[in-house]
C-alpha cells in the first residue's frame, strides 16, 4: 500500500473536500460571478484565512483569541506601506509641501518619511514583514501569556484589549498610520496596476490558491503527533503537562500560526480591496473573525472557509436589502448557532450529509454517523470525543479548569 | 513635567482626579454588576454595555415624561435609579431565562452569543430611540460646581454620581455578605451540586443573580446620563475597560474590583491631561495587561478552591 503524504488523509477528512472547494472557489465561482462580486467574494476569502487560523487554535487548541484582527491588521498594513510609497513617488505627489512622502504624512506636516516606513520601500522586505511580523507579534503575546499559564477568557479579555490598544493607536497617530481612514488610495505593484480586470482575476486566484495552501498546512499539522497533543492539551491540559509535555510551547505554535495565516488574509485583503484601515483591525472584526468560524465549524478547517463565505455574504446581503435589520440577522445566527449548533454547519454535515453521501455509495457503515454532542444537554458528561472525521469534541467543563 | 509650577499641578491633579473619580464611579458601577455575573457565575456578559445604556433611555423616559410636571425633574432624579435598575432587572431576569441558562458550562461561548445579543439590543435602541444621542435634563440644584480655590473646580452632579456609587457599593456588598441572598449566591459558586443537595435552588439563584448584575448596570446607565448624553452604541464603549478592571481586580473579589477601577479611571484621567485621551488610554490599557501578565490572578485573587 502506498502511504500518502499527511494532508491528503487521515482523521480529518478525505481528499475530497478539498478538491470540492478548489473546484468551487477556481471553477465555479470565476463562472458563475461578475468581476464585482467575484472580487467581494474574494474579499471575504481573505477572512476565511483568519478564520482557518481560528479553527486551529480556537477549535484544536482551546485558545480563543479576540485580537485576530491584530494580525490581519498587522499584514494588511505593512502590504498597504509598501503600496503607499509605491504610489506616492516625487513625480506624482509633486503638489506637496514635501514630495515623494504619502499624501497623508504632507495633511500632518511631518517633513521627512518616519523610520519604519523607510525598509517598505522593498517588496522583498514587505513580503518577508508580511510573513514574519504577524507570527513574532504573537510570539510576543502568546510566550508572555501561555508561560504564565494565562488562559480561557483571560486570554480572550487580554487580546480583546490589545486589539483596542492597536485600534487607538493608529487612529491616534493619524501622521503615521493614516488615522482613521486608513491607507488608501494603493494602485500599482511593482508597476503593475492592480486595479484593472486582470489583475482582480489573477489576485483572486492567488488568494484561492493560498487559502487552500493554508487549508493544506493546517490538515498536516492536525494530522501529525502535533494535532494528537494539541486536542489533548485543549481537553486535559493538566494530564499533557504531567506527561511530560511544555504546554506552554505546543500553545504559542498553533496561535503563531493562526497569526501567520492571518497575515498573509491581511495582506490579500489590501492587494485585492486597494485599501487597509483600522475598521478591520478592532474589536468588531476580531469578533466577527470568530463568528466566521463558530458558523462554519470550529473543529472544520473547510468549515472556517464556507463560514467566512456564507457569513459576509449574507451580511452584505442584508445590508443592502434591509439596512435596518441586518445587525439583528446577525445577532440572531450568531446566538442561534451557538444554542443549537456549537459546532457549526460541518457538525451538520456530519450528522446528516456522511449518512447521505454513504446512501448513495449504496454501503452504509453505521459506526461512519459520529453524532456531535448536543453539548447543552449533558453537562460534564463524558463524550464520544473518537468519533471519526474530525469531531474529536472539546470537554468544555474541563477546558475551563472546573473539575 | 516643566512648564507648570508647582501649584498649577495640584489644581491639575485635584482636578484631572476628580474627573476620574467620574469616570471611576461609572466604571464601578458597571464592574460591580460585570464581578458578580462573571465572578459568582463565570458568564461572560458581552452585552453588559448594552444593559447600561437600558438604564440610560429609562432615565431619559422617565424625565421627558416628567418634566413638564412642577418639580418634575426634581423627583426624576430620584425616582430614575429604581426604574433603570427595574428596567435592566426585567430585561435581564428574562435574557437569562432565553438565553444564558443553556450556556452555563460553556463560559466562552457565552461571551459568542452575548456578543450576538449586544448587537440585537443596539439595533433595537437605535430603533426606538433613534441613532442620535440623547441626553437627560439636569436639575438646576445639580448644576452647579463647587470651587475651593480660584483654580479648582468640581461639577456637583460629579459629586452627586460618588455618593450613589458609593451607596450602590454598600448595597452590593450587604446583599453578597450579609444577606441570605448572597449567601445562597456564594454557596452556588463554591459548589453548584452540593449546593442543590442542601435545598438551594441553584436555577433560582442564578437567574436572580444574573438579573441583579444587569440591574446595576443600569443604575450605571442612570449615573452616566449626568456626565455623557447616550446613543445606541455607548455602552460598547465601555465593555473592554470595564472587563478590564473586572478581571484586573480579581475576579469574585468586591475590594479588588474597587481598586481597580479606582486606579484605571484615575491612571486615565491623570495621563489625559499630559498626553491627550488615546495615549493615555493606550498607556493605561498596556500597563494594566503588563501586570496582569505578573499577576494572572489579579490584584486580590480569591481564596476559592477550583
Amino acid at each position: 500500500m502506498i502511504k500518502l503524504p499527511g494532508f491528503l488523509h487521515g482523521r480529518h477528512g478525505g481528499l475530497a473536500g478539498i478538491l470540492i472547494l478548489a473546484a468551487i472557489l477556481m471553477i465555479v465561482m470565476p463562472a458563475m460571478l461578475d468581476l464585482y462580486r467575484l472580487n467581494l467574494a474574494g474579499r471575504y476569502l481573505t477572512y476565511a484565512f483568519v478564520a482557518v487560523g481560528l479553527v486551529l487554535c480556537w477549535g484544536y487548541g482551546g485558545i480563543l483569541s479576540l485580537g485576530q484582527g491584530i494580525f490581519f491588521g498587522v499584514g494588511g498594513y505593512a502590504m498597504a506601506m509598501f503600496l503607499k510609497l509605491e504610489a506616492s513617488d516625487p513625480e506624482s505627489t509633486r503638489i506637496q509641501t514635501t514630495p515623494g512622502i504619502p499624501d497623508f504624512m504632507d495633511w500632518n506636516r511631518i517633513t521627512e518619511l518616519p523610520w519604519f516606513w523607510v525598509p517598505f520601500n522593498s517588496l522583498t522586505f514587505t513580503i518577508i514583514a508580511v510573513l514574519v511580523l504577524p507570527a513574532a507579534f504573537a510570539f510576543v503575546i502568546g510566550y508572555a501569556m501561555f508561560k504564565r499559564r494565562v488562559s480561557g477568557v483571560y486570554f480572550a479579555i487580554i487580546t480583546q484589549a490589545l486589539a483596542v490598544v492597536l485600534t487607538i493607536l493608529i487612529v491616534g497617530q493619524q501622521g503615521y498610520t493614516g488615522g482613521i481612514n486608513g491607507i488608501t488610495d494603493l494602485r500599482t505593484l511593482k508597476g503593475w496596476d492592480i486595479r484593472d480586470d486582470s489583475a482582480q482575476y489573477l489576485l483572486y486566484y492567488l488568494n484561492a490558491t493560498l487559502l487552500i495552501g493554508c487549508v493544506l498546512l493546517g490538515r498536516w499539522v492536525l494530522n501529525g503527533k502535533y494535532g494528537r497533543i494539541l486536542t489533548a492539551l485543549r481537553d486535559r491540559e493538566d494530564r499533557v503537562r504531567f506527561s511530560g509535555y511544555d504546554v506552554a510551547n505546543f500553545k504559542v505554535f498553533i496561535f503563531c500560526l493562526a497569526a501567520f495565516m492571518s497575515g498573509i488574509g491581511g495582506a490579500m485583503f489590501t492587494l485585492q480591496v486597494g485599501f487597509m484601515s483600522p475598521s478591520f483591525v478592532g474589536i468588531v472584526p476580531s469578533i466577527e473573525f470568530v463568528i466566521f468560524a463558530a458558523v462554519g465549524g470550529r473543529l472544520s478547517l473547510l468549515g472556517g472557509v464556507y463560514g467566512a463565505l456564507l457569513v459576509s455574504y449574507a451580511k452584505t446581503m442584508f445590508a443592502e436589502a434591509y439596512p435596518q435589520l441586518w445587525q439583528v440577522m446577525i445577532g440572531a445566527v450568531f446566538i442561534l448557532v451557538v444554542l443549537v449548533l456549537p459546532y457549526g454547519l460541518a457538525s451538520v454535515y456530519q450528522r446528516y450529509g456522511k449518512r447521505a453521501v454513504a446512501k448513495l455509495k449504496g454501503s452504509r457503515h453505521p459506526g461512519d454517523t459520529p453524532t456531535p454532542p448536543a453539548a447543552s444537554v449533558v453537562p460534564g458528561a463524558r463524550r464520544d470525543a473518537t468519533a471519526k472525521a474530525g469531531s474529536a469534541l472539546p470537554h468544555d467543563s474541563v477546558t475551563e479548569g472546573r473539575p | 513635567m516643566g512648564g507648570f509650577s508647582a501649584q498649577d499641578l495640584t489644581a491639575i491633579f485635584v482636578m484631572q482626579g476628580f474627573a476620574g473619580l467620574s469616570f471611576f464611579s461609572v466604571l464601578l458601577l458597571m464592574a460591580l454588576g460585570l464581578a458578580i455575573i462573571y465572578g459568582q457565575m463565570r458568564v461572560i456578559n458581552m452585552a453588559h454595555g448594552e444593559f447600561m445604556v437600558i438604564g440610560a433611555y429609562a432615565t431619559y423616559l422617565l424625565t421627558s415624561a416628567l418634566r413638564h410636571l412642577p418639580g418634575g425633574l426634581d423627583v426624576s432624579v430620584f425616582l430614575a435609579i429604581p426604574v433603570a435598575f427595574l428596567a435592566a432587572f426585567v430585561v435581564g431576569y428574562f435574557i437569562e431565562w432565553l438565553l444564558i441558562r443553556h450556556l452555563y458550562h460553556r463560559p466562552l461561548d457565552t461571551l459568542l452569543a452575548t456578543w450576538g445579543l449586544a448587537l440585537i439590543m443596539q439595533q433595537g435602541f437605535r430603533s426606538a430611540f433613534g441613532a442620535r444621542e440623547v441626553s437627560v435634563p439636569v436639575p438646576d440644584w445639580l448644576r452647579g460646581s463647587y470651587r475651593p480655590t480660584m483654580m479648582i473646580d468640581i461639577p456637583l452632579n460629579g459629586l452627586a454620581i460618588m455618593l450613589l456609587t458609593v451607596l450602590v457599593t454598600v448595597a452590593v456588598w450587604w446583599f453578597l455578605y450579609r444577606s441570605r441572598w448572597g449567601l445562597r449566591v456564594r454557596c452556588t459558586t463554591a459548589n453548584r451540586e452540593m449546593s442543590g443537595a442542601v435545598g438551594i435552588n441553584t436555577k433560582r439563584v442564578d437567574r436572580m443573580t444574573f438579573a441583579i448584575g444587569c440591574g446595576i448596570a443600569g443604575i450605571a446607565g442612570a449615573a452616566f446620563t449626568t456626565i455623557s448624553s447616550t446613543g445606541p452604541t455607548s455602552g460598547s464603549l465601555y465593555i473592554v475597560d470595564t472587563f478590564l478592571v473586572v478581571v484586573f481586580g480579581g475576579a469574585g473579589s468586591l475590594v479588588g474590583t474597587i481598586a481597580s477601577a479606582f486606579s484605571i479611571a484615575q491612571a486615565q484621567s491623570i495621563m489625559e491631561f499630559f498626553m491627550g485621551g488615546s495615549m493615555a488610554k493606550v498607556l493605561t490599557l498596556l500597563t494594566v495587561i503588563g501586570i496582569l501578565l505578573l499577576r494572572p490572578e489579579g490584584l486580590v485573587a480569591s481564596k476559592v478552591r477550583r
